[in-house]
């Protein structure tokens, strides 16, 4: 499997040397080399300086044999972007977004892009723990399906 | 009508204003206090100092009873969120998005923004027109992004030179609209005769304007065919 990711912050850094150890080939981009740091020592994938919502940079990280890809930046607006650059201009499979304002996250779940919203997992774990009811869609990455574009 | 601006950059403050002077109902939203406060003493309190692209704040500026959402601030993916969130949450009939990066004008149509303004294409057409160049000028693009109104300039070896209109074989989707000739501007008929020297206003498909301007204006002296 192939996956680009956009964003090295703890997330993106995070996931990147998951794919990383579990034998998968991972292209991660981050607008400062600095980032790069977060990744660990035996990361063996691709490091790209670059905008990940900048189509140019994605070609050059390989977008057009992706299968994968997700932005994690820390940037909601931008996440949106880049996510939907990689879906209707690249035609990259599966794309994942992080959007942490729970409204536009919602809202771009109607949309038809895959989401994952940090506020509401993590709101969703706290009203567990403390017996209430959670959110059944907080941690769901399925976005509802989209019509014929 | 209703009108939200997010962004009160020079764009959305001149904006407002013009909006305002016309009798419309405007909110503006600016997330950074101090233009915020800045714009608010100039044009009163129809300023909110709040982060357009939070879909509270949106709710809380009225979107969901605004005819058109503008967003017009510097960051075109701030923009595009606007929009989208204006169009797919609170039913926004039009909304109105400010691009900057040219690459993302196309996008942005496909995403669902009803009009998309670019002031770097505007500046570059505006630029264009006073400088000869053999080509075409742009002059607006429709709403659809697929037809665009431009303009030839005629040169004497031009291959429309000394043709009736009727006798160009413009691919199909294409029409002749405006002869200037002098300062006259006229229609085009069938039998008019194109002469060197007439500036000529034509409506273009997207996909057949190299079409138009070998047609019009010739093949560039500096480039092959291509």
């Amino acid at each position: 499997m192939r996956a680009i990711i956009v964003g090295c912050g703890r997330v993106g850094a995070g996931l990147a040397d998951a794919l990383s150890r579990a034998g998968h080939d991972v292209t991660i981009i981050d607008v400062t080399s600095r980032a790069f740091n977060r990744l660990n020592g035996d990361f063996r994938g691709q490091a790209v300086r670059g905008d990940g919502t900048d189509e140019d940079v994605l070609h050059r990280a390989g977008a057009e044999t992706a299968d994968w890809f997700f932005a994690l930046t820390e940037g909601d607006n931008r996440n949106a972007l880049a996510a939907q650059v990689a879906r209707d201009t690249l035609r990259i499979p599966h794309v994942v977004a992080k959007i942490n304002d729970p409204v536009r996250a919602a809202a771009y779940r109607t949309m038809g892009l895959a989401v994952v919203c940090r506020t509401s997992m993590m709101v969703d774990v706290l009203s567990r723990a403390l017996g209430l009811p959670g959110d059944p869609d907080a941690g769901v990455l399925t976005a509802e399906p989209v019509e014929a574009r | 009508m209703f009108i939200v601006v997010v962004g009160g950059g020079k764009v959305g403050y001149y904006l407002t204003r013009e909006l305002l002077a016309s009798g419309h109902e405007v909110v503006l939203l600016e997330k950074d206090p101090r233009r915020a406060a800045e714009i608010a003493h100039e044009i009163g309190s129809v300023v909110l100092n709040r982060d357009g692209c939070e879909g509270k704040h949106l709710a809380e500026a009225g979107a969901n009873r605004a005819s058109i959402v503008a967003a017009v601030t510097g960051d075109d993916e701030d923009n595009l969120v606007v929009c989208q969130m204006a169009k797919h949450h609170f039913d926004v009939p039009r909304t109105i998005a400010r691009v900057n990066s040219p690459r993302n004008e196309a996008l942005f149509r496909k995403l669902g923004v009803d009009e998309v303004i670019n002031p770097t294409r505007m500046a570059l057409g505006a630029i264009e027109q006073d400088i000869p160049v053999h080509d075409l000028l742009h002059l607006a693009q429709l709403s659809t992004g697929e037809l665009e109104l431009v303009e030839a300039q005629i040169e004497p070896g031009s291959p429309a030179a000394g043709r009736a209109a009727r006798d160009l074989p413009l691919p199909e989707g294409c029409m002749l609209f405006v002869v200037i000739r002098g300062d006259v501007a006229q229609a085009v008929r069938p039998d008019t005769t194109i002469e060197a020297g007439d500036k000529l206003v034509a409506l273009s498909r997207m996909d057949c304007q190299d079409d138009v301007r070998r047609l019009l204006i010739g093949e560039h002296e500096d480039q092959a065919p291509v």
